[in-house]
């Protein structure tokens, strides 16, 4: 079972997200950096299922030379092998990402053989287009879910579960396929001392691809309007509960 | 020449969301001076043509194919994109759920075209014949984007709850597209599902008593369990919970976990990232317990009191059942 994982690098934001000057990027001058939740947890599942059936896990992301730091994360969690599509300009559009995505991928199935999953983050943490999987899988030609919430490997189907306001749905897709899973699936590890070794050890392949510019277009990033609120102190310590609850009765939620 | 609203449903049952996409689309024609088209996938839905009618829509297009009886990803994508090709909408609007942005994602690829995803507004002066400039929300709503969708047909998904449905009666005719859909489309079918039991969820409870890092462990939830009880709410979580494995993901407010909307939001414990924000910011009413006052969630909520949740929530409760007798 050998399986592929689509990452993306993110600034990890705290109490707010600041804006550059110009308008075109979040201001990381402090930040760290991390991967969607979702892609998290798309590893965490790639791992676990390489430990029941055996195989290896490869993680890829398209981005700067510093996204090395999340390939190597994933690698202290388990995966085997890392792939670096470099690009040099600002973020690509989607349709232009997928396409040297799926380049890159049938190159490295041409070479290494197919790939039985490739696993992708719902939608990404900071631009969350909810595309990128999508169009990489059909490009590849194996069917996609998006949402998983549930994905085990029965045979050579692999049955993806997903929640949706009515219930849970199962589907059950032919391998090789695609799954985009969502954060709940599993409880990521945090990495061991070997996991943090073999990330030092492990060589990044990096594999240079094109894609055709697309047609969705950054203008600009705007901050929402605030909500400026003045605070109301009700107390300090266990004696506000008086004051607490003739708030909520006030509110009406409490009877 | 039309704006093409894409309807979501479940077996035959429309999506509330559906709702504000028809609004928008019915808007967005009128200012192009074209007509409000819809699309529905599957005969399971074609009573809702009425729905559509009632909404503004002119004409009701029903992809039909015996395999569209449940909701499939790939086929609905196929679906829509085949009556796409055959109407040429110069804006097609897809609901901003998980089902809504996985459709437009799926007509995106299939027709190679650009989708704007989660949208809040259009271009007020977008009259047909330039790109169509949006603003979109990132972040899951902590930022948002100005962006331009440069093709010729402008695929986006309406940001759920953005627009409040109207009603604009007219009488829509209904045109039967008849589908073709080829294996590579039929895997992923729902193949099963299991209903959901009714009952309060987090995403529509009145109350939501929610705890972070600073509850400290799985067992010292259980005074949260008990006020959100005594209030008929749930029990929320920040992600420090859910990774630190003290509650189920299916708790967390937030980005990557739930949003919610309940007239009280009870924040013990959480700083009050952007993220977690983001998921509890529609609460009419924040109260943060926090030991510290500049906390960020401190200083966003409305009402707080400074101090140990773990004295704090228990004195609440008691206090609640002393009023009560
Ligand atoms: C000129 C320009 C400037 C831009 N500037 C910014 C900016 O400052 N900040 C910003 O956030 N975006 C920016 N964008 C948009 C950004 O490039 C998109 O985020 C990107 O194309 C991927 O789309 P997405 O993030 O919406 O992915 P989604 O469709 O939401 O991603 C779904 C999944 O696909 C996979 N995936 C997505 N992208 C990658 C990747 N690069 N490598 C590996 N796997 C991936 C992941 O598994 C992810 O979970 C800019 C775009 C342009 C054209
Ligand atoms: C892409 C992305 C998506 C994310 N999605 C989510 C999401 O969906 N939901 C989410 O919650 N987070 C999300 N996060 C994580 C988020 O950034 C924060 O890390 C997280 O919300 C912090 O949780 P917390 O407030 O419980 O913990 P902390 O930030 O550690 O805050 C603990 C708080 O408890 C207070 N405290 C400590 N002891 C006590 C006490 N005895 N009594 C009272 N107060 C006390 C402290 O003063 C502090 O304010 C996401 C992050 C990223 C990068």
């Amino acid at each position: 079972m050998n399986i592929l994982v689509c990452v993306k690098r993110v600034p990890a934001p705290g109490a707010r997200i600041n804006i550059t000057d110009d308008g075109q990027a979040v201001d990381t001058a402090f930040l760290g950096f991390t991967v969607s939740p979702h892609e998290e947890c798309a590893v965490e599942q790639a791992v676990q299922l390489v430990e029941k059936h055996g195989g290896e896990v490869t993680v890829l992301t398209l981005g700067p030379a510093e996204a090395e730091e999340q390939l190597r994360t994933a690698v202290s969690v388990g995966a085997a092998k890392a792939v670096l599509v470099p690009i040099t300009e600002s973020d690509w559009d989607p349709q232009r990402t997928a396409q040297a995505i799926a380049s890159v991928i049938t190159d490295l199935e041409n070479a290494n053989g197919k790939y039985d999953l490739v696993l992708f983050g719902n939608e990404s943490a900071d631009s969350c287009g909810y595309q990128v999987g999508i169009r990489v899988a059909l490009k590849l030609g194996r069917p996609m879910v998006n949402g998983a919430k549930g994905l085990d490997i029965e045979g050579s189907v692999a049955k993806v579960r997903r929640e949706s306001d009515a219930g849970q749905e199962i589907y059950m897709l032919p391998l090789p396929s695609a799954v985009g899973v969502k954060e709940g699936i599993n409880l990521p590890r945090y990495p061991t001392m070997k996991g943090r070794l073999a990330s030092k050890k492990v060589d990044v392949t990096r594999t240079e691809s094109t894609g055709s510019v697309g047609g969705l277009k950054m203008i600009q990033l705007q901050r929402p309007p605030e909500r400026v609120s003045n605070t109301q102190i009700l107390g300090t310590g266990p004696e506000a509960a008086s004051a607490v609850v003739d708030l909520l009765e006030e509110l009406g939620v409490f009877k | 020449m039309s704006v093409l609203a894409v309807i979501e449903h479940d077996r035959g049952t429309i999506a509330t969301a559906s709702l504000g996409v028809l609004t928008a689309a019915r808007n967005l024609a009128a200012q192009m001076g074209t007509s409000l088209e819809a699309v529905t996938v599957g005969s399971n839905a074609d009573a809702l043509a009425s729905v559509a009618g009632q909404y503004g829509a002119t004409v009701v297009h029903q992809a039909h194919h015996d395999a569209l009886t449940d909701f499939g990803p790939e086929a609905w994508g196929e679906a829509v994109a085949q009556v796409v090709r055959a109407t040429s909408p110069q804006v097609v609007i897809g609901t901003g759920t998980e089902r809504g942005h996985e459709v437009i994602a799926q007509v995106a690829a299939r027709l190679d075209l650009p989708a704007s995803m989660n949208c809040t507004e259009f271009d007020s002066s977008f009259n047909g014949t330039q790109p169509l400039r949006v603003v979109r929300a990132r972040w899951g709503g902590s930022l948002l984007e100005q962006a331009e969708v440069d093709a010729t047909i402008k695929l986006v998904t309406l940001a759920n709850h953005t627009v409040d449905a109207v009603e604009a009666p007219t009488s829509a005719s209904n045109t039967v597209h008849n589908v073709n859909l080829d294996s590579s489309v039929m895997h992923s079918f729902v193949q099963d599902r299991v209903e959901r039991v009714a009952g309060v969820t987090l995403a529509t409870a009145p109350v939501v008593v929610s705890g972070g890092r600073g509850v400290g462990s799985a067992e010292a939830f259980a005074p949260l369990e008990e006020l959100a009880g005594l209030l008929g709410g749930v029990v929320g979580c920040s992600r420090a919970v859910t990774n630190n494995g003290w509650r189920n993901h299916t708790d967390q407010v937030g980005q990557t976990g739930t949003r919610i909307a309940p007239d009280i939001y009870i924040a013990c414990g959480i700083s009050g990232a952007i993220q977690h924000w983001v998921g509890a910011m529609a609460s009419k009413n924040i109260l943060a317990i926090n030991t510290d006052k500049e906390a960020n969630i401190v200083t966003k909520a409305g009402y707080a009191v400074i101090g140990d949740l773990h004295k704090i929530v228990p004195a609440i409760s008691e206090e609640i059942r002393r009023r009560r007798g």
